[in-house]
């Protein structure tokens, strides 16, 4: 009843090819990005925008990025996290030698450098798949963050191997509130998940699902294998290390290479699994699902231990929590193994067909 | 070029790759039986260890430790298939291997819950320094523990040939790896065998933890050492017990032989990625490993 395209005629190729075909689609963006720039930063406080908000949408901007090149081209890798830090010192590298570039120049410098090291570490997808592929990928994830621990270039010779952050100034207004860094992100996130989604309705796109659903075939109807698949790696990581750079300049500020650990790309591909591979919405749902998991754990433990008065320990808690997540991602993998987004998709016929389904 | 140094080196490399075949040998035995990419090895080797040594630090006889520790891996295993495997019979490669990511966090979470998550020291009773005569003849020190270790691996590797080749058992393990359907149609039982599967993984990774554990102490950093075990694995291939040796092999060797000669020109730390860079390299000419199975594409 709510959710219904019959009626809406379209009269023109323009109007059958535009992003949004239905109406109620359209809207509903529509509501929900003036939700994110309008309502979220009036009401949110400090807290949620600084420590929960903006690292979500870095992280699913990184989801993003893995997404197009493990869902959409069929590429698995877990080097993920090895992009991101790639781009965030490359990024501070360009703020700090390069002063009077503006800032998100850098930061799309620091994505083309992250781009670059992605088709080096690419190329022997050409020749490897599944599994071994992932394990190959994990050469990029060591041998980057080595990298940038030993060579002292990418830390200014910082002993420790810490780098702050520069502060975020554009025209000489200097992003250093929580709002502002949250809208700052999000401005760039939601550009770039546009940009996706368009990407992967385009030539493009249909070439990486081509790859994706079997290699043979593609190469067959003459898809060029090498530069589609180098291209999937350079599109996916460019992304990711556009992430990297928020993750450092927005969230972090004071950043270590080991903050980019082999556990963030695992975490990164569960948001991908539990989101929906090959999907955009996906790529936000599973972000959001696995970083608002472990504070909404934490949450019930707390209020658990506080309600039955049980002095239970920190190590045993934490300890909890980590069988709890694990369980949770084995039970949501049994029950729901296309993720998040396919329970959007049946809720949407769903409600095509309510309140009258016959 | 100093060639008793040398020597030294790639006989220390030679034991140490040894260590990683233990890891190495409970992957395959998992993937070659269900296709399973099972990332949890390294937690089953940390729970196994840990449960060994927690047994014998409360007064439990050794034996006796060593029995509970297997039985404890049994009902592991039977518990994996029954939870994590048959729900997610017929998915993506991928999710059973997302699945068993999502174990590696139950089982370090539930190992460090039960004990303790302090490190444990381990003593098996083999001390571990160098053989007297060895480096007196030859002036080669090599330690009496890692032969210990070489000795245990390729004791297990020739019982799993066996298992494997001789066993009723072990048939019905490689048919099922071969054909699934296959093996259903002539009437093997799937899930016991692969609970048998995972029991055999498990006791694996007890020799393999006891092993680590006396090495170098049973800590949560034991659950790394599976980050060690995959490109011995990828080296080797995924389906070969003695890929998994022979990768374990070279990996070992020419990482140490890397530290010592080249590391000293680019600042170390070179053991954290070069057995990655050397396995990709080696990848780049035989794409399905040193013993992997060829796959032929059709369209």
């Amino acid at each position: 009843m709510l959710y219904r395209e019959a009626g809406q005629f379209k009269a023109s190729s323009v109007e059958d090819q535009q992003i949004f075909p239905i109406l109620q689609d359209r809207i509903a963006v529509g509501i929900v990005l003036v939700f994110a720039f309008v309502v979220v930063p009036l009401i949110g406080n400090q807290y949620w925008l600084s420590a929960i908000l903006t690292p979500f949408l870095i992280l699913a901007l990184a989801t993003l990025g893995l997404n197009i090149l493990t869902g959409y081209a069929g590429q698995l890798s877990l080097g993920t996290a090895a992009f991101m830090a790639v781009g965030a010192f490359m990024a501070y590298n360009f703020v700090l030698r390069i002063p009077w570039m503006p800032i998100l120049v850098s930061f799309a410098l620091a994505g083309v450098c992250a781009a670059a090291v992605g088709i080096v570490f690419g190329l022997p997808s050409l020749r490897i798949k599944g599994f071994y592929l992932a394990v190959a990928t994990l050469a990029c994830q060591f041998f980057v963050l080595w990298a940038i621990q030993r060579i002292g270039w990418f830390t200014n010779y910082s002993a420790s191997g810490v780098i702050s952050a520069q502060k975020i100034v554009m025209f000489d207004y200097v992003f250093d509130s929580p709002a502002s860094k949250y809208l700052l992100t999000l401005s760039i996130v939601a550009l770039l998940a546009l940009l996706a989604k368009n990407l992967m309705r385009s030539e493009t796109g249909r070439t990486f699902m081509a790859v994706r659903d079997m290699d043979v075939a593609a190469e067959v109807i003459g898809i060029r294998m090498m530069r589609t698949k180098l291209l999937a790696f350079a599109i996916s990581s460019f992304y990711c290390g556009v992430a990297g750079a928020l993750y450092a300049f927005a969230y972090l500020g004071t950043v270590e290479p080991e903050a980019f650990n082999l556990d963030l790309s695992f975490r990164i591909l569960f948001m991908v699994i539990v989101g929906g591979v090959g999907s955009i919405l996906g790529s936000f749902l599973g972000a959001a699902f696995i970083t608002l998991l472990p504070i909404f754990l934490s949450l019930v433990s707390g209020t658990v231990s506080g309600v039955f008065g049980v002095e239970v320990s920190h190590a045993t808690l934490s300890n909890l929590e980590v069988i709890i997540f694990g369980g949770l991602i084995i039970f949501f993998l049994a029950v729901e193994p296309h993720g998040l987004a396919r329970l959007w998709q049946i809720g949407k016929e769903k409600l095509r067909l309510w309140p009258f389904p016959h | 070029m100093n060639w008793q140094f040398f020597l030294e080196v790639l006989a220390g490399g030679l034991l140490a790759g040894v260590m990683y075949s233990l890891v190495a040998l409970g992957f395959v035995l998992i993937y070659k039986a269900s296709g399973v990419f099972n990332f949890a090895q390294g937690a089953m080797v940390f729970l196994a260890a840990l449960t060994f040594v927690s047994l014998l630090e409360r007064g439990v006889q050794f034996w006796l430790a060593l029995v509970i520790t297997l039985a404890v891996m049994v009902v592991l295993g039977v518990a994996i298939e029954r939870v994590v495997l048959r729900p997610l019979v017929n998915q993506p490669q991928i999710t059973l291997f997302m699945a068993t990511i999502g174990l590696t966090y139950v089982l370090e979470g539930l190992s460090q819950l039960v004990w303790d998550s302090q490190p444990h020291g381990l003593e098996l009773g083999i001390p571990d320094e160098p053989m007297m005569w060895l480096s007196e003849t030859a002036n080669i020190n090599i330690s009496q523990f890692d032969l210990f270790a070489a000795l245990v691996a390729g004791t297990l590797v020739a019982v799993l040939a066996v298992f494997f080749q001789k066993t009723r058992i072990g048939r019905a393990l490689r048919a099922v790896a071969d054909d699934h359907q296959g093996a259903l149609a002539v009437g093997i039982p799937l899930r016991q065998i692969w609970a048998i599967v995972w029991t055999v993984a498990g006791f694996v990774a007890l020799v393999a933890g006891l092993m680590w554990g006396a090495r170098n102490g049973v800590q949560y950093a034991l659950t790394f050492i599976a980050l060690k075990a995959l490109p011995v694995l990828i080296l080797g291939g995924f389906e070969s017990v003695a890929g998994a040796i022979v990768g374990g092999l070279i990996i070992g060797a020419s990482e140490k032989l890397a530290e010592v000669y080249i590391g000293p020109f680019v600042g170390g730390g070179l053991e954290s990625w070069f057995p990655y860079v050397l396995a990709l390299l080696f990848l780049l000419v035989r794409p399905e490993g040193l013993f992997g199975e060829k796959h032929i594409e059709r369209v």
